[in-house]
This record gives structure tokens, C-alpha cells and sequence, in this order.
């Protein structure tokens, strides 16, 4: 019994002891820099960077780090490996020009929240969200659209290749209900299922379905994960299936998909979305900035509104994060050493 | 079985009268569907007023949130703190503390457990996310007890009190987390405060209810001794109640900290750092090696802070620590110990302890994708077919009967079933769940989770009672189950979610299989642990009279686990339900669909939230109905006996 109590006291001062050690250490003199971005804590954005020593790691070509003494960027991260393209690239030469970027992945209505509260100072690419620009940008003024990032975004529906080579009418929607029955499934019932997507995305398939007649049910895949996971399997086991998808998006240069030919798109065709019998319209897609991070940003601000590429670039970067299983930084640096005549135009 | 005696003939009249009424009601509501399906039926408007008036208290909450701006700040600062001490500790120093805990709680195997788990953390290469996700625990779960165990005393003081929490606290657990999370979100941003609140809210509940279990368990002589001594009952809590539940409320303080490991990758959606953010980058990519690896991280975490606190739990009760044996006294009891933490201390000197050695670090990715790769490729052809067989037979069938009814007949069987199986009172209540159910405007979506929802938990239960015969018969397979069945319930759906989807496309049945993986091993377990409490004795004269194995468990040994077979039952439904919106990101469509719509979709709040109290009036429903059995199947029972 006094045995135990002995040491039940000793293990409390011990675990006294550790926190006491532990916050000294904390707030004395900073150790290693901590590069790595995920581990930081959301705190507020008054977190100054404690002045860490410059890395000195062997400078190659192309590296992303640097002293990041010129202050903080917050960027986001869309949730799909685009996005992540964007930020990879933008944050290794942001980096390198001496800021620390502080990433965070989050859907994108919690995202635009971001702006209110300063978490959020970049999202990279957004792909048109009406309700919410008019929130932040034309109501509050919290967030500035800093122009086009040079991707188009393309939405429609999509079968894999295989398909159109035996089947070569299928790629236009008239002939779609010839072939529903190939698409039957025992969720579409006696219609052809067409796969819908991720409840996050834009979307009015349902509404297309109906205005065109098509003998289809709209029956939603969940999440990008799973229409990715089904395209990758109706393509190696040739199921027939057609769905909803979109580029740029990096298993289109894993597997090959084609696009289905729907009535053309006319500006206002999709005006009201309950009448809409169209394509979805190209989306230019854009940047979005906070406003007060804009004036205030230097350098960084300057950077992020020259940052332009283009879809074949931005697939490229995915590719070698998804396919080829780089890391995020290496992928980035790998596209930055090939690509100096695109990047070198962003520079203030 | 020596309870109350009711002379036999009248509960057999009363009984068979009874199911006599049952089955012709049931007939005639059969009638009623034949010739009156397709009318009286709710289609889903995605439209509804009541969902447009819901968005309103968003706005109210966007509006007034500055108030709130001290707590988020104070929430953020906490985990900070946390985030802050493990990251001095450095890897050697969170090992050697973790070690040290260990030896004093539980003696050198744990130390030897807790060690080598942490490393394998490191081993992993997630290091870094899974101390983020630890702070952000630390933070949650401390928080947790903060608030949960006075309010756990209280209840179990106070009847009263008990009451009124309750059904908080039902709704607390059964509530999807992401029909709070956009409120969450609102009130507290983005990042760790709202991440910590979201845990709280799904964490405090165990630590509540079980502190109140082990307050109410003192014996009433016990307490009566007390008050006879001169004891205020200031003094009798202090000195008697509470030490006295001392290991209830150490299990609390585990479960607490289990369910808030689960809300891990929640988090991941609104920013918090850690491992949930590996888990959903990783299916964005569909990579299941990473999600598998981030998964594992998760379960390792578990099983250290599950094993390192209930070790605690149970050096906290001086009964049970006296009757430890400490190999080589007092010496090694404290020096080692000691040593540990002296080493995991001193070791930064030595090496690096802000990152863990690249040299030691393995990806199990590649194998894993290959392996998961092979297994889809092999057997996708036979799984499709089994999901089209009971789509087919069993779901569509059931979906088309509760959808085509007329609404009003559905909830007229409902309380039929329900007075027949339970009850009255339970009758009444599922009456009121479903018709706020058609207030809510969600009655076809909410009967098609229903129909996958019922689906699912057959299937568990099927298959849950057949493996939990087995291993209450077998010990040896039992001792293989276990940890794979402790894997299943930790490891976050999301791992398996992309081999599901490969095996059986995104469908309704995905959702379903989803569901029966996280339900089963409580399943297992409550049939396991109901036939081998069977007394020995009874088994033994049972064979003694001729019985064949066959016989011995359906005359005696499932007959008389029929209460664990119930419980079973009922918590299989609250487990199934708990996942509806996981399920929903692979094909399940209906509410869980409603509900991930509402948290992407400013314009979708309302249906969202709205979507989330029907999940949570199905769940209160079902919840009744199978409770209820238990009750008269104790009766039933003592009527037996």
C-alpha cells in the first residue's frame, strides 16, 4: 500500500514535471525550423514566425525552402488533386521567395468562411459559386476575385473510350436511350443509371435528364472518390457506365474518357436551372483573395495574382502526385525545373 | 429464473389473443397496401419551407458569433498548449513519458505495448499528424471530463437530473456529425476550436452516463451506513460515492477518449491538422494504401490510450491495485520507470527529436494497394452478383413497400409492431418520431434509409449471431476475432470505403456492407458473452438428458441468451445508423445524402440539419422498439423459469 502511494506520487510529479519541462522548452529559444506547413495549429493570425535559421541544406535546383522571413500565407486546398497542384507549385516558389505558407484542406463553403475570419488569405481555384460570391465578394467585401488561373474547367458526362469504340454513335445524346438498357443497374430500376456525383460539385443532371427525355435515372455516386473508383473499374472490367465528370482531373491521363456531345452551350441556356437543356458552360476558373491580405500581401499578393498556367500543366503536377505517387513538394519541384519559361512570369 | 410466477393458462390466453389481433391488423394493413399503394405517399421536394426557415438560423448564428470569440480563442490556445508540449517532448520524450505511464499503471508489458506502438507511429511516417491528432484529443477529452463528469455526479444523485439529460444525450450520439458541423463551423470558424467542440459534443456523453452508472451502482445500504455514521452529503459523495465508483468512472474517462479518437476524421473536413487530414487527402486520391496507413495510425492510438487508461482505471481502485504484483519491489517499481523517462528525456541531446529518423521509417502503401488491387480484381465478379441478388430480392422490395404505402399506414404498422413486440408506451413514441418525420418534409428519403438501414442490420445480425456461436463455443477462434474485431470497430470507415466501392460499385449496398463491418463485433460480442454465461450446470444436464449440440443451442442455450441476443439487436441499429451518412458517400443516397448536401451547400443548411433530426427520430424510434422487447422478454423470461 505505501509502496504504491510512493509511486503513484512519484509519477505525478513526474508527469508535473514533463509539462513544466515542456512549455519551458517551448517558449525559450525556437530549435530546428519546422517547415512542414501541416503541423502548425490553426492558431490566429497574428502568429509571427519565430525567426528559424535559414536550412542549410545543399542548394539544388530547385528547392522549396527558404528563410520565410517575409511572413505568412494561408492557403487553401480544395479537396480535389488539382487544387493541390495549384497549392504544391504556388507554395514551393512562395516558399522559396521567402514566405512561410501555411496550407489547409478544407470543402469549399467552409472554405470561403476563411475570409471572414483571416484563415484564409488564397484559394486557388474556384469553380463558380454565385451564392457565395456575392456573399463575400459583392456584399461583404471580405474577398477579391484576383482574376483567371488559367484553367478551364470543363463539366459533362463522360463514358470510358471503350465504349465509344464499340458503340461509336454513343457519343452523341440523341442515341443515349437506344442504349439505356446497357446502363441498367438494379438502383436505376428499368431506366439506365446515370452516375451522379459528389453532393458538393455543381450539378443539374437530374434537371438534364428530364428535359432531354432520356430514359435515365440520376443515381449519385456519393463522393469524387467513389465515381473515380467506378470509372477505374467499368474501364479495366468493361462495364458499360456513364456519369458525371469533369477536367482538369487526374484520371483523365490514367484512364481514357469521353465526353458525351449534349445540346451546345449559349450563354443564359442555363438561367433557370429547373428548364436547363444544355452542356454546363466552360468554367473559367479563378482566384479568390482576401481583401485586406491583398493590400497588405507584397510580394506574395503580386505572385498570386501573375500565377497563371494551364490545364495540361496542372494535370501534369497531378499526375505525378496521383499516378506516380510523388510527394506534394517533389512533384512541384519536378514541374518547376522543367517548366522555369511558364513560372518565371509570376515573379514580382 | 425464480422471479414472479404468473399461473400459466392465463399468460398463454392473454398471449395468444394478443397475437391473434397482431397478425389480422397485420393482414388487413397488407389489404390496405394492395389497394392503396402509390397513393397517399410523400415524394422528396428538395424544396420545402421548413428548410429554407432552418437556413435562417444559420444567419442568426453568422450574425452574433464575435461573442464567441474569447472561447475560440481559449479553445485554440488549449490545443496549442498541448500541441506545444508534445512537440518539446520531441519523438524520444513522448515515448519515454508514455513508457513511464505505463510501468506505474500497469507494469512492464504495457510499457513494452505503449513504447513500441508510439514508434510504430513514427514507423509510419505520421508522426507529426499523429501527435496534431493527439493534442487536438488531449484538448477535447479534458475539456470532456471537465464538464461531463460533474454533470455525471449530478445525474447520478438526482433523478431528476438524470431525466432532463437523457435524451440530450441520445440525441448528442445519434445525431450525425455533419449536420452539426456547419453550425460548428459557423459559431467557431474553421480549424482546432471547432474541431475540439465537435468532439466534446460526441464525446461527453459515456463519460455522463457511465459516471452516473457507478454513482447510482453504491449500494443503498451503503450509503445508508454512511448517513447513520453522521456523514452530510457533501461528505458521503466525497468520501464514499466517489471513490467507490472510482473504476465506473475510469471507464468513462476510456470510452470518452475512444469516441473522440473516432471523431478524427471528421475533423479532417473542417481543417483541423493530424490524421484525419491524411485520411481524406488520401481519398481524394483514391489511395488506399494511404488511407490504410493513416487508419492504422488511428487504431494504434487507440489501443495504446484504450489499454495505458484502463490500466489507470484500475490502479486508481486500492482494491485492485493491492492485489497487483510488482516483480522485484520497490526498486525496480520506481527506478524503472524513472529511467524510462530519464531516457526519453535526456535522448534529444543525442539524436534529433523534432523528426523522426527517416532511416526507420517503412510505407506499407504499395503492398497494401497491390494486395487490395488483387483482391478486387479476384472477386469483383462474385461480389457484384451478391449485390445484385439482394438488391434484388431483399432491398428493392423493402424499399418499393415503404415507399409506395401510404404514409399514414406505414406509421400505423410501425405502432402496431411496435405494441405488439414492446408495448404501448414505445408504440407511441415511434408514432410521434415518424409523424415529425412527415412534419420535417424528409418521409421518402427517410423511408429509404429505413428500408437500407433494416437491411443492414438483418444482415449484421445474421451474421453477428453465427460467428458469435462459433466463438462462444470455440475459445481459440475467439482469441483470433479479437483483435480483428477490436480493428474493425477503430479503424475509420473511410479505409474501407474504396475496396467496398471496387467490389460493389457505389450502390445502396456499399452503404449497407459499410454498416454490417462497423456493427458487427459489439454483435459478436454480446452473443458470445450471452451463451457462455449460460450455467455450466444447465449445459451439462442438458446433455446429460440426450441433447445434440444442435438441440442444446436452439432449446437452451439461444433461448436463454435471448436478452443479449436483444441487445445485440439494438445495438447493432444504433451502430448501422451512426453510419448512414458515411454510407451515403458511397451510393446510399437519401438522408445521409441530404445531410453531406447541407454541409457543402450554404443554400442546403436547412435540409441538412433537417435531414440529421430524422436520422435522429429513425435511430430514437428503433431505439424504443427493440429496448421495449428486452422489458417484455424478461417477463417472458421469468414466466419460463
Amino acid at each position: 500500500m505505501r509502496d504504491s502511494r510512493t509511486s503513484r506520487w512519484l509519477a505525478g510529479l513526474a508527469i508535473v514535471a514533463v509539462v513544466m519541462v515542456g512549455c519551458a522548452r517551448g517558449s525559450g529559444a525556437t530549435t530546428a525550423p519546422t517547415n512542414a506547413p501541416a503541423a502548425s495549429s490553426a492558431g490566429g493570425a497574428g502568429e509571427a514566425p519565430s525567426g528559424a535559421p535559414a536550412a542549410s541544406q545543399g542548394v539544388a535546383a530547385a528547392t522549396c525552402k527558404g528563410d520565410g522571413s517575409k511572413g505568412t500565407v494561408q492557403m487553401m486546398i480544395n479537396q480535389w488533386v488539382g487544387a493541390e497542384a495549384n497549392v504544391a507549385v504556388a507554395q514551393c516558389l512562395l516558399q522559396q521567395m521567402g514566405y512561410t505558407v501555411k496550407t489547409s484542406t478544407l470543402a469549399e463553403e467552409v472554405a470561403w468562411q476563411g475570409f471572414d475570419t483571416g484563415e484564409v488569405d488564397v484559394i486557388l481555384e474556384n469553380w463558380g459559386h454565385p451564392d457565395l460570391e456575392k456573399k463575400y465578394i459583392a456584399d461583404t467585401k471580405k474577398a477579391t476575385d484576383d482574376g483567371p488561373n488559367g484553367v478551364t474547367g470543363i463539366i459533362g458526362w463522360y463514358v470510358p473510350a471503350w465504349m465509344i469504340d464499340k458503340y461509336p454513335d454513343l457519343a452523341d445524346w440523341h442515341n443515349l436511350n437506344k442504349y439505356a438498357d446497357l446502363f441498367k443497374t438494379p438502383e436505376s430500376g428499368d431506366k439506365g443509371q446515370f452516375l451522379g456525383s459528389d453532393p458538393t460539385f455543381v450539378q443539374y443532371d437530374e434537371a438534364l435528364i428530364a428535359n432531354l427525355g432520356l430514359n435515365f435515372k440520376d443515381v449519385f455516386s456519393g463522393s469524387e472518390a467513389a465515381t473515380i473508383t467506378a470509372f477505374q473499374q467499368a474501364d479495366k472490367n468493361k462495364t458499360p457506365l456513364i456519369g458525371y465528370f469533369y477536367d482538369p482531373q487526374w484520371l483523365q491521363n490514367e484512364i481514357k474518357l469521353v465526353q458525351i456531345k449534349l445540346p451546345a452551350y449559349t450563354p443564359g441556356c442555363d438561367a433557370d436551372l429547373k428548364k436547363v437543356a444544355c452542356d454546363y458552360p466552360p468554367y473559367i476558373l479563378n482566384k479568390i483573395v482576401r481583401t485586406d491580405w491583398k493590400a497588405s500581401g507584397g510580394d506574395a499578393a503580386t505572385f498570386i495574382k501573375n500565377f497563371e498556367w494551364g490545364n495540361k500543366d496542372q494535370n501534369e503536377v497531378a499526375d505525378l502526385i496521383t499516378n506516380k505517387k510523388l510527394s506534394d513538394e517533389d512533384a512541384a519541384k519536378q514541374w518547376i525545373d522543367e517548366h522555369p519559361d511558364v513560372w518565371q512570369k509570376w515573379m514580382p | 429464473m425464480t422471479a414472479i410466477r404468473i399461473p400459466a393458462s392465463t399468460v398463454t390466453s392473454h398471449e395468444s389473443w394478443r397475437r391473434a389481433l397482431f397478425l389480422t391488423l397485420l393482414g388487413a394493413a397488407a389489404l390496405t397496401w394492395i389497394l392503396l399503394h402509390g397513393q397517399w405517399t410523400l415524394p422528396h421536394d428538395d424544396d420545402v419551407p421548413l428548410f429554407r426557415s432552418l437556413n435562417g438560423i444559420r444567419d442568426w448564428v453568422n450574425e452574433n458569433r464575435a461573442v464567441l470569440e474569447p472561447a475560440r480563442s481559449f479553445l485554440g490556445s488549449l490545443v496549442a498548449f498541448f500541441d506545444n508540449v508534445l512537440a518539446s517532448l520531441g519523438w524520444p520524450g513522448v515515448i519515454g513519458v508514455a513508457g513511464a505511464l505505463g510501468w506505474v499503471f500497469g507494469g512492464w508489458r504495457l510499457t513494452i505495448l505503449v513504447m513500441a506502438g508510439f514508434t510504430s507511429l513514427g514507423v509510419l511516417g505520421l508522426w507529426d499528424s499523429s501527435m496534431a491528432t493527439l493534442s487536438l484529443m488531449l484538448a477535447a477529452v479534458v475539456l470532456a471530463l471537465i464538464v461531463g463528469l460533474p454533470l455525471g455526479i449530478l445525474a447520478g444523485r438526482s433523478n431528476r437530473v438524470s431525466a432532463v439529460l437523457s435524451p440530450i444525450l441520445d440525441v448528442m450520439q445519434i445525431m450525425p456529425t455533419l449536420s452539426y458541423l456547419i453550425p460548428v463551423t459557423a459559431l467557431f470558424f474553421i480549424g482546432a476550436a471547432p474541431a475540439t467542440i465537435a468532439t466534446i459534443i460526441y464525446a461527453i456523453p459515456p463519460a455522463v452516463r457511465i459516471t452516473s452508472l457507478g454513482i447510482r451502482g453504491v449500494g443503498p445500504t451503503t450509503m445508508e451506513a454512511a448517513r447513520s455514521l453522521g456523514s452530510t452529503s457533501g461528505q458521503s459523495l466525497t468520501k464514499v460515492q466517489i471513490p467507490l465508483a472510482r473504476r465506473a468512472i475510469g471507464l468513462g474517462i476510456n470510452q470518452t477518449i475512444m469516441l473522440a479518437l473516432s471523431m478524427v476524421v471528421i475533423t479532417g473536413l473542417i481543417g483541423a491538422p493530424g490524421l484525419g487530414r491524411n485520411l481524406t487527402v488520401a481519398l481524394s486520391k483514391v489511395n488506399v494504401g494511404a488511407a490504410f496507413e493513416a487508419g492504422v495510425a488511428i487504431v494504434i492510438l487507440a489501443i495504446i490510450l484504450d489499454r495505458l487508461t484502463f490500466a489507470a482505471g484500475e490502479w486508481l481502485d486500492p482494491r485492485i491495485r493491492r492485489q497487483q504484483h510488482r516483480g522485484g519491489g520497490r526498486i525496480v517499481a520506481i527506478g524503472a520507470p524513472v529511467l524510462i523517462l530519464g531516457a526519453g528525456l535526456v535522448a534529444p541531446a543525442v539524436v534529433d527529436a523534432t523528426e523522426f529518423p527517416e532511416a526507420i521509417q517503412v510505407s506499407i502503401q504499395d503492398p497494401v494497394n497491390a494486395i487490395v488491387g488483387w483482391i478486387t480484381d479476384t472477386f469483383s465478379p462474385i461480389t457484384i452478383a451478391i449485390k445484385d441478388a439482394i438488391t434484388n430480392v431483399v432491398l428493392n422490395p423493402l424499399e418499393t413497400l415503404l415507399t409506395a404505402a401510404p404514409w399514414w399506414l406505414v406509421v400505423a404498422v410501425v405502432a402496431l409492431v411496435a405494441w405488439y413486440v414492446s408495448g404501448r408506451r414505445p408504440a407511441i413514441v415511434a408514432s410521434i418520431c415518424l409523424g415529425l418525420i412527415v412534419v420535417l418534409g424528409l418521409w421518402n428519403h427517410s423511408m429509404i434509409t429505413l428500408a437500407n438501414v433494416l437491411v443492414a442490420t438483418l444482415l449484421t445480425l445474421i451474421i453477428g449471431i453465427a460467428i458469435g456461436i462459433q466463438t462462444a463455443r470455440h475459445d481459440r477462434l475467439r482469441t483470433v476475432l479479437r483483435p480483428i474485431l477490436d480493428t474493425a470497430q477503430t479503424m475509420p470507415a473511410f479505409v474501407y470505403l474504396i475496396p467496398a466501392l471496387a467490389l460493389f460499385q457505389p450502390t445502396r449496398f456499399t452503404a449497407i456492407v459499410a454498416a454490417v463491418i462497423f456493427a458487427i463485433p459489439p454483435v459478436i460480442r454480446l452473443v458470445d458473452i450471452g451463451i457462455r454465461s449460460v450455467p455450466p450446470t444447465v449445459v451439462e444436464a442438458a446433455r446429460a438428458s440426450g441433447a445434440t449440440d444442435r438441440q442444446l443451442l436452439w432449446k437452451v442455450q439461444l433461448p436463454m441468451s435471448m436478452r443479449a441476443l436483444l441487445l445485440a439487436a439494438n445495438q447493432g441499429i444504433v451502430m448501422v445508423l451512426s453510419i448512414v451518412v458515411i454510407g451515403a458517400l458511397v451510393g446510399a443516397g437519401a438522408l445521409g445524402y441530404d445531410v453531406i448536401t447541407g454541409f457543402a451547400q450554404g443554400q442546403d443548411f436547412g435540409k441538412g440539419l433537417a435531414a440529421g433530426i430524422a436520422i435522429v427520430l429513425l435511430g430514437i424510434m428503433l431505439d424504443r422498439i427493440t429496448q421495449g422487447a428486452g422489458r417484455r422478454r424478461r417477463t417472458a423470461a421469468a414466466r419460463a423459469g
